[in-house]
């Protein structure tokens, strides 16, 4: 079996057909993984006994000839910001670097119940906090493709691990694009589901209007039955939706033809580069599927960046107000009064991204600021979302960019936040909005770098999102 | 300047965050860029537009609320097992009342 290239199908097929095990299989993706890994530092930890024992109850399942699940066998990896019972989560954080969860995320629970099989947790951004990967307390990293460059962020580690073959499917988060822009710097399918559509149960809080769980693979197929596998209604989580979850393997039938598609000129109008250049040649492609292409217009764009950045810190300076240094592990040395401990605890402990929005959240929710901040972006954010919802008036699903360049050296833009979050432009629209939205690898520059296209779609209308992405892939995307 | 470093200091106090000089500094500098970018949002008109407080779909009132029953609670043990001190089935802080 060529490890790095598997996928769900040929991992069933070869349990099916007793070419291997699930538990060999388990064993040779662990160590594949393990003598892989310090080239990008996508995992930063593996959990081999876990694995081993989700591998062994999908073999007894077989041995009895029961079915053994959509993901039966399939070695996948994990986000660190999503808790695994009796295996470490760290947030890429300093001060969870000891934390050992006593519960399990929902999706977790989930995709081991489908057969999955959890190799390990992937590095990410501090909490979830950056468009890098070089926020992670315990070292950034790399891009399979491009060893100089980021693999983008937050979920650059699952992004990694999925691209250089490391694991078959990895879970992400997204609460501005950090699911869609890393899958598009390493070359992967990544999807940001309806906002509710899969249970945030055991996902560390960021944004919590905002927060998604979704997957990551190397083919459209992948990702629509790992997301089928997590999804639906859970009551753990107040916030997840009722709506039945369809078999989305069904839209995967090339069916385009007279698709309406739109094209919003607020982001198209200042790509003049190569990123633009191979979105608008997948466009061509689309045109030639037998997709309808017209122009569409967002007004609202212009101001996304700045909604997203009140919103986002706000609720994360309340999510993050619990690391104090009593629950989660990490205690500053320096501690005297109760005060002091929980502010050299929240000092000594956050990154510089984490305290940079901590700080800009609770400043724009502070007494005097906060109907000028606060309830102007939700205003704003209500803007946004009509927007949308006046687009898909006209057309089954839109097309954009997912970054406006590929991926980045490392070092190049930390000094910048500014710019770092005015980059996230594309993505943090759909995430303001709820909606369903994913990057499908559209081509590569000259240089080799991926670029993905950005698919989104209406409310739980993942089939079309993913039909689209389907026949996209087939064709080869801007080839 | 749209914030003081006098602000700056107030802001890491509410949020219960240690700062060094530093930090500060850089602080102010980031936090007036992303705020003057923030001004932005005094261009759009909002006159009559409802806050979107939450994302919302297709559903009920209390559809979404889980039925109100006994579960079995994590229990002390695990909920300790992560504590920065313990002791005595509880969490332990630095002393905050004199005997």
């Amino acid at each position: 079996m060529d490890i790095p290239s598997l996928t769900i199908d040929q991992v069933r097929e070869g349990l099916l057909a007793r070419r291997f095990s699930a538990v060999e299989l388990a064993r040779e993706a662990l160590s594949f993984a393990e003598a892989r890994n310090p080239s990008t530092n996508a995992y930063l930890h593996f959990s081999p006994e876990r694995a081993m024992a989700a591998a062994a109850h999908v073999d007894q399942k077989l041995a009895r000839g029961e079915d053994p699940g959509p993901l039966a066998g399939v070695p996948i990896a994990v986000k660190d910001v999503i808790l695994t019972k009796g295996v470490r989560t760290t947030c890429g954080s300093k001060l969870l670097a000891h934390y050992t969860p006593p519960y399990d995320a929902t999706a977790v629970t989930r995709l081991e119940q489908a057969g999955g099989v959890v190799l390990g947790k992937t590095n990410c951004d501090e909490f979830a906090m950056g468009s890098s990967n070089e926020n992670s307390a315990f070292g950034p990293v790399r891009n399979p493709l491009a060893p100089d460059r980021v693999p983008g962020g937050s979920s650059g580690g699952s992004a990694a691990a999925v691209a250089q073959g490391t694991a078959v499917l990895a879970l992400g988060s997204d609460t501005g694009g950090s699911i869609r822009q890393p899958a598009s710097f390493c070359g992967v399918v990544g999807v940001t589901p309806t906002y509710g559509r899969v249970s945030r149960y055991g996902l560390t809080a960021f944004a919590s209007s905002l927060d998604h769980i979704g997957p990551l693979a190397r083919t459209v197929r992948d990702a629509a039955v790992l997301l089928a596998a997590i999804a639906g209604r859970d009551p753990l989580d107040a916030t997840s939706a009722e709506a039945p979850v369809p078999d989305y393997t069904h839209s995967l039938n090339g069916a385009v033809k007279g698709m309406k598609l739109g094209l919003p000129r607020e982001y198209l109008r200042e790509l003049k580069s190569e990123t633009g250049d191979l979105i608008a040649k997948g466009i061509e492609t689309l045109r030639r599927l037998g997709c309808e292409v017209r122009d569409i217009s967002l007004p609202a764009t212009d101001y996304a960046v700045a909604c997203y950045y009140i919103i986002a810190t706000a609720e994360a300076s309340s999510n993050l107000a619990r690391y104090d240094g009593v629950r989660y592990t990490f205690r500053s040395a320096s501690s005297g009064t109760l005060t002091d401990m929980y502010r050299h605890t929240r000092g000594e402990g956050f990154g510089a991204e984490c305290k940079r929005r901590i700080m800009l959240g609770t400043y724009v929710l502070s007494a005097g600021y906060y109907d000028a901040y606060y309830l102007k972006a939700q205003k704003v954010r209500a803007l946004i979302a009509r927007d949308f919802a006046q687009a898909f008036s006209e057309v089954d699903a839109i097309v954009a960019p997912v970054s406006p360049f590929p991926a980045f050296k490392l070092g190049e833009k930390i000094d910048d936040p500014l710019a770092m979050y005015l980059s996230d432009i594309y993505t943090i629209t759909g995430d303001l909005a709820g909606i369903p939205c994913m990057s499908v690898p559209c081509g590569k520059t000259a240089e080799g770098l991926p670029v993905g296209m950005q698919i989104l779609a209406r409310h739980f209308d993942e089939p079309s999102m993913f039909r689209l992405a389907y026949a996209f892939e087939r064709a080869g995307g801007a080839s | 300047m749209k914030i003081t470093e006098k602000e700056v200091r107030y802001v890491a106090d509410l949020a219960n965050l240690s700062l060094s000089d530093g930090e500060v500094h850089r602080f102010q500098a980031d936090l007036n860029e992303i705020l003057g970018h923030i001004d932005r949002l005094n261009d759009i008109d909002t006159a009559g537009i409802e806050p979107m407080t939450q994302v919302v779909y297709e559903a009920g009132d209390t559809t979404t609320l889980r039925a109100d029953r006994e579960r079995p609670p994590l229990g002390t043990e695990a909920a300790l097992a992560n504590a920065a001190q313990a002791g005595a089935g509880y969490f332990k802080v630095p002393k905050v009342v004199e005997r």
